[in-house]
């Protein structure tokens, strides 16, 4: 998304990025970005929570009006869980010895799985 | 509150994905795009009177429905789809979002067309645009650049797009 909002910029359409995923979008490099810290699915503000949404939604437009020049970042001044922000933090993605060998017969099946309709779309393709 | 900490308080995607598919076997990590040049547009006119789109990375749900023979996914493809009436939901289940935090029930979490509308009305922007945009992620930088974004500049300069929303899920 950050590559298509570089191109939308460069061909002259103001825009801001608004999500969750921080370091992504800071090394694709945007003109403006609002950083919402949130596990990733709701950057626009949780779930059912309206003045939360409106607060981000405003803060876009803020910083659509107020940035001066590109790379700009806000942080939206809200929390998840204030208290358990390290949980989801923690659990996403999460490699560790507990899920490890889990991990790798997953990745095992799944290349299996796409060399079969590999086949099944090409028979010509070695097994 | 105030902590200390040995890292970063907020989630390194990048790491965390490179270790993430290392574990399933994949050894060749993904290659994300940086830049060093950024380019910028200031804002045209006052955004009482902008015309603001709003782009998101989920899929229609008819996409989904009466695939072709032995496929199990739609192509992804870009799309403009027209933001009156707004729709109930978009399909974000095959995007890779937190599904154990939350979840996308609620569309104006992802796709704020219902808090634009009001910002319609209160007059803090012009309007919002008449169609919302869909790319979904694509593993292949070149088709987002070379064909994706471009037919989004189509859309966006048909439709009057004077600043646009751009909304990772």
């Amino acid at each position: 998304m950050s590559l298509v909002a570089r191109h939308l910029e460069a061909a002259g359409i103001a825009t801001v990025v608004i999500g969750s995923a921080r370091d992504i979008v800071e090394e694709c490099g945007v003109a403006r970005f609002l950083f919402v810290d949130f596990p990733l699915g709701n950057p626009c503000g949780k779930p059912w929570d309206v003045p939360m949404q409106q607060a981000v939604i405003g803060g876009a437009l803020d910083l659509l009006e107020k940035a001066w020049q590109p790379r700009t970042t806000v942080q939206v001044p809200i929390a998840w869980e204030l208290d358990e922000n390290d949980l989801w933090r923690d659990r996403f993605m999460r490699v560790d010895d507990s899920n490890r060998e889990a991990l790798a017969e997953a990745g095992r099946e799944r290349r299996e799985q796409q060399q079969q309709a590999r086949q099944q779309r090409d028979p010509g393709v070695a097994a | 509150m105030t902590a200390r900490r040995t890292h970063r308080s907020f989630v390194s995607y990048i790491d965390k994905s490179r270790e993430y598919y290392a574990a399933h076997g994949y050894d060749q990590p993904y290659q994300w795009p940086y830049h060093h040049d950024v380019p910028f547009t200031s804002l045209p006119k006052p955004l009482s009177d902008c015309t603001v789109g709003v782009v998101t990375t989920a899929t229609l749900p008819e996409h989904w429905q009466n695939l072709p023979e032995g496929q199990t996914k739609p192509a992804k493809k870009p799309y403009a789809e027209s933001a009156d009436p707004i729709p109930d939901a978009l399909y974000t289940k095959d995007v890779s979002w937190d599904k154990d935090a939350t979840h996308t029930d609620d569309l104006d979490t992802y796709l704020p067309l219902h808090r634009l509308q009001e910002l319609q009305q209160s007059g803090r922007i012009g309007q919002v645009a008449p169609r919302f945009y869909g790319v979904p992620t694509t593993y292949s930088q070149r088709q987002t650049c070379e064909a994706d974004a471009p037919a989004l500049l189509d859309w966006c300069k048909a439709d009057g797009v004077d600043v646009a929303l751009l909304v990772p899920l």
